[in-house]
């Protein structure tokens, strides 16, 4: 019964969607008032069905009803209610439910938050981001349905795969989707815009909190995914350029173009066709993401079970949305104002070249990720695209894009000089320089890349410094702390993320440069030394867990002669799909990482043992973290608060096209 | 022209590519080995461990070689086609037993039925990877001159055996 | 005194026996395999890396290019063998080929085309906008008087 309820709740979203899609939009076209107001109760609407059935699926995994096919599927009597519960969107059906829940979640955020939005504005946002979820609820009713029965029931079930329980994947997919499905808000306000003709500053104003929130959940999100796949694969790689690794890098990458082509657009009106076009872009590459996720025409290690039934479906709603909204663009943009005026050396210059640094390296990826497909498709073999490809690709133009990040927030509005640029920066480029060329001579491997790659870094974090005093000087407030206050959130949230880059940086540089590992045989009681830590093996224990059982090696760390920490990495079989599961290890620390992988035993209860060293890894991942930090940070800058804070005393008024003007 | 066009005259390539992929098996490799010598083996029989087969005994007549193991689920499903393609007599089939368990090979033939004219041991998937093979069931066409015609990667199944691999045999057998 | 020379010099050897031994019996053909199946991709996996894997045939490739490192073959025929056996799909780093020229040019005739187009973009607009680019002095005077302006009640 309440599977069937969860169904008709989406059957019910459906229409709500349809009626959402259609009547604000043509309200606003023929400025009926009442057909715009049907635009919040629906999203609202949709959102409670929405939520109804997830949680009627919720319902069906906690109660263990394996007369549901999709949880008869994914999950199993034995498994942990937690990982039950992930096993929500452990798949393809029920992690479209849940694309299709945080699609809903923005619906309601942005019918609260757009009470200062002309009602014309408002109505087609959410009538666009109606018309999205139509597609969505559609595939889902009619080729993905996770309410589907199974009759008869099974006695129990197939289970969640085993790389999946883990506690990465209760938050990673939840994360990484509102990353994705937030850039449906960015995307509705371009095309919001576009059908309105009123492409304006405002616009840009408007769509920059929303697009920098998505992006700090797809940082995070993709972050996360990146250190899960670290701890639980078991083989101490972070990235490995994977297409659905790519298919979350590329809307990041989008994204971060948009967040710096809308500041241009907000600040001096001008590049409003091209941010709006990455608006588009960056939301369509989400879209591309699930099609070669739920396709099968790429292989990869994330790819869920494909269906070509499914990629033929999510092909057609692609080439609707995006081919769509592409036409609109070319139609509309030609007639788009160009703005104010600035010079080519200018901080809005600066970040259109960094914008077009960002876009040729999501362009890189996007060819390197289809190419294999591309030659196929004209029969001209097949070849694989990988980590050396990127690598080699990506450094060259990283690296300038790097450099403009750090003269960028120094330039000028409008015009900057050159000359005056390189006086204020030539302290910081020597410093950098010379950190970069003594500091791995210092610690015994000097290599050209190790150099650059710190160089980059502490070229970010010297031009920060510098441009930090030069504001700190002018700032007005008296104290130093009274200055710290004065200045914007928004420039200390730039701040914080660009430190969360360099801080990215130096992780990947150090890591790539100075990790080493073992592969040793080791006998219990035998001792290895790697990284100047000793690694003392004890033997194994059986260990019993709720849906496995595991041999748990103890390895006992020592510097030294004093002891570290003990370590319990374990190579578990998990019951019902009989698979063996490497569980590595690892003794985080804010300078390097230990990491133990246990490999097969051999005889006489020695084990082949991988052991590694990692200086600095967290600091990839922690540099992500300062980077969505920074975009927090950003988003709670004044003149928003003030916006949103307005909007009750211009709620009466809003009938009207009322522009808030916030400087 | 209109410049914002650009845009949307990529996406259409980008979507025409993504179409036709979708009818593609991003799994089938072609082999390079297609037109050139079948590697050499001379390995010991399945049956009769004292007898070897070896590929130069072939030279002058088509056969197939039939890369399979018992511990393979997609052999068993090609395991019909092979015995009724080996009553009808048109061609000789020759098994390659790949890394496997010699007891569990006998076996596994003794319940399904024996297509093979002769079976060759590979235990150590040497003689696989020098024919580049990469997931078994995979069958070859040889040529009286010993060179690869024709590479069949998965099970065999009889549309593919009438439309390409037969109508190929019996052109070969007529050169 | 003497006991404790002795036993500082047993110390050392004790430690030996108790170290352990090295997976592989080569380390720096161990080495030199990990480079090369960095580089190569595990055919029957989903997307592996041939160093990655643990599937049979991984297996038993490494062990191939083991054998093929003891018989002192340069990396290049060992590449060429697996090539010759399973196409440039084993390979991670795609070739430079006619097919593959766009896909190692793209990335630069990209950035190349984007830059310019830029340059271009910005140039027009320049010329387009009549708006007047203020010195740092003009600049200064109008955040002046807009401010004068705005604290007007």
């Amino acid at each position: 019964m309440i599977p069937e309820i969860g169904h008709y709740a989406l059957i019910l979203a459906l229409c709500v969607a349809v009626v959402q899609g259609s009547l604000p939009i043509y309200g606003a076209a023929v400025g009926n008032s009442a057909l715009m107001a049907v635009a919040k109760p629906a999203a609202r609407g949709q959102f409670l069905l929405v939520l109804l059935a997830f949680c009627c699926l919720g319902y069906a995994f906690a109660e263990k009803d394996f007369s549901v096919l999709y949880v008869a599927a994914t999950s199993n009597s034995q498994l942990p209610l937690q990982y039950r519960l992930a096993a929500i969107w452990g798949a393809h059906e029920g992690s479209l439910l849940l694309w299709m829940f945080i699609l809903s979640i923005w619906m309601v955020a942005v019918s609260f938050f757009s009470t200062h939005l002309p009602e014309a504005m408002r109505a087609r946002i959410l009538g666009v981001m109606g018309l999205v979820s139509v597609g969505f609820l559609l595939f889902m009713l009619t080729v993905s349905n996770p309410f589907e029965r199974l009759i008869p029931a099974a006695l129990d079930g197939r289970d969640l795969n085993p790389l999946l329980q883990d506690p990465g994947m209760v938050i990673h997919p939840p994360m990484l989707y509102m990353g994705y499905v937030g850039f449906s808000v960015a995307f509705a306000f371009a095309i919001a815009a576009l059908l309105g003709g009123n492409l304006d500053a405002a616009w840009a104003r408007w769509s920059r909190p929303w697009t920098t929130v998505a992006w700090c959940f797809l940082t995070v999100g993709v972050a996360m995914g990146s250190g899960w796949a670290y701890y639980e694969l078991g083989w101490g790689g972070w990235w490995f350029w994977d297409p659905v690794e790519n298919a979350s890098f590329m809307p990041w990458l989008a994204g971060t173009a948009l967040m710096h082509s809308l500041a241009v657009t907000d600040k001096r009106g001008g590049f409003k066709a091209w941010s709006v076009l990455l608006a588009i872009m960056a939301f369509s590459l989400s879209l591309l993401g699930t099609f070669l996720v739920r396709s099968g025409v790429l292989t990869s290690v994330h790819a869920f079970a494909t269906d070509p039934k499914r990629g033929l479906f999510i092909l057609v709603f692609l080439a609707v949305v995006i081919g769509g909204s592409l036409v609109l663009y070319a139609w509309r943009a030609p007639r788009v104002g160009l703005g104010g005026g600035f010079a080519i050396i200018s901080r809005e210059g600066m970040l259109l070249a960094n914008n077009v640094l960002l876009i040729a390296a999501l362009g890189s990826v996007l060819l390197g990720t289809l190419y294999p497909l591309f030659l196929d498709a004209l029969d001209l073999g097949k070849i694989s695209v990988g980590p050396p490809y990127f690598d080699t690709v990506f450094l060259p133009l990283m690296t300038p894009a790097i450099f403009l990040m750090g003269i960028g927030p120094l330039a000028q509005w409008k015009q900057a000089s050159l000359p005056a640029l390189a006086i204020r920066l030539r302290w910081a480029f020597g410093v950098s320089l010379v950190t970069a060329v003594a500091v791995p001579w210092l610690m015994g491997q000097w290599t050209p890349l190790i150099s650059l790659g710190l160089l980059l870094a502490f070229w970010i974090l010297a031009t920060i410094l510098v441009d930090l005093r030069e504001r700190l000087l002018q700032a007005e407030g008296g104290s130093i702390g009274g200055r710290v206050v004065a200045l914007p959130h928004a420039y200390w949230g730039m701040v914080l993320a660009h430190c969360g880059v360099a801080v990215f940086i130096l992780g990947v540089t150090m890591v790539k440069g100075f990790e080493v590992e073992r592969d040793v045989r080791m006998n219990v009681g035998e001792t290895a030394t790697l990284g100047g830590y000793s690694f003392r093996f004890d033997g194994t224990q059986q260990v019993n867990g709720p849906n496995y059982v595991a041999a748990r090696g103890t390895f006992h760390v020592s510097r030294d002669g004093h002891e570290v920490t003990m370590m319990y990495p374990e190579k578990r079989r998990y019951f019902v799909q009989n698979q063996t599961m490497t569980e590595a290890a690892i003794s985080p620390g804010l300078l390097r990482d230990l990491y133990v992988s246990l490999g097969e035993p051999i005889e006489g209860g020695a084990w082949s043992v991988r052991l590694y060293h990692k200086p600095f890894i967290d600091w990839i991942w922690g540099g992500c973290l300062v980077m969505a930090l920074g975009g927090v940070l950003a988003v709670s800058d004044r003149r928003y608060r003030l916006a949103w804070r307005r909007k009750e005393a211009a709620v009466p008024a809003a009938t009207q096209m009322a522009r808030p003007t916030v400087s | 022209m209109n410049r914002f066009l650009i845009p949307f005259g990529l996406f259409v390539v980008v979507v025409g590519f993504l179409a036709v992929g979708l009818t593609l098996n991003p799994r089938e490799l072609p082999s390079p080995l297609v037109g050139k010598a079948a590697p050499e083996f001379s390995l010991p029989q399945l049956h009769d461990q004292g007898k070897t087969i070896s590929s130069n005994d072939l030279k002058g007549k088509v056969w197939l070689l039939n890369f399979w193991a018992s511990w393979c689920g997609g052999c068993k499903d090609e395991h019909p086609v092979l015995i009724h393609l080996a009553q009808s007599g048109v061609v000789p089939i020759y098994g390659m037993d790949y890394k496997d368990q010699r007891n569990e090979a006998l076996a596994w033939l003794k319940e399904w039925g024996n297509p093979y004219s002769v079976v060759a041991v590979d235990e150590p998937g040497r003689v696989g990877i020098n024919y580049g093979v990469y997931g078994v069931p995979e069958t070859y066409v040889i040529d009286k001159a010993g060179v690869i015609r024709y590479k069949q990667i998965g099970p065999l199944r009889e549309d593919i055996l009438e439309k390409k691999i037969l109508p190929l045999v019996r052109e070969l057998q007529n050169q | 005194m003497r006991w404790l020379w002795v036993l500082m010099l047993l110390l050392p050897s004790l430690a030996t026996a108790y170290e352990a031994q090295p997976l592989a019996a080569n380390p720096q053909a161990e080495a030199r395999l990990k480079a090369l199946a960095v580089e190569l991709r595990c055919l029957v996996c989903q997307n592996q890396t041939l160093a990655d894997s643990n599937a049979p045939l991984a297996e038993d490739l490494r062990r191939e290019v083991r054998e093929m490192i003891a018989k002192d073959m340069t990396d290049k025929e060992i590449i060429d063998f697996l090539v010759s056996r399973y196409g440039d799909f084993v390979l991670y780093r795609p070739p430079w080929k006619l097919t593959t020229t766009l896909l190692w040019v793209g990335p630069f005739l990209l950035l190349g085309v984007g830059a310019t187009g830029l340059v271009f973009a910005l140039r027009r607009r320049q010329k387009k906008v009549t708006d007047v680019i203020l010195s740092e002095a003009e600049h200064s005077r109008v955040m002046k008087l807009l401010s004068e302006r705005a604290n007007r009640p």
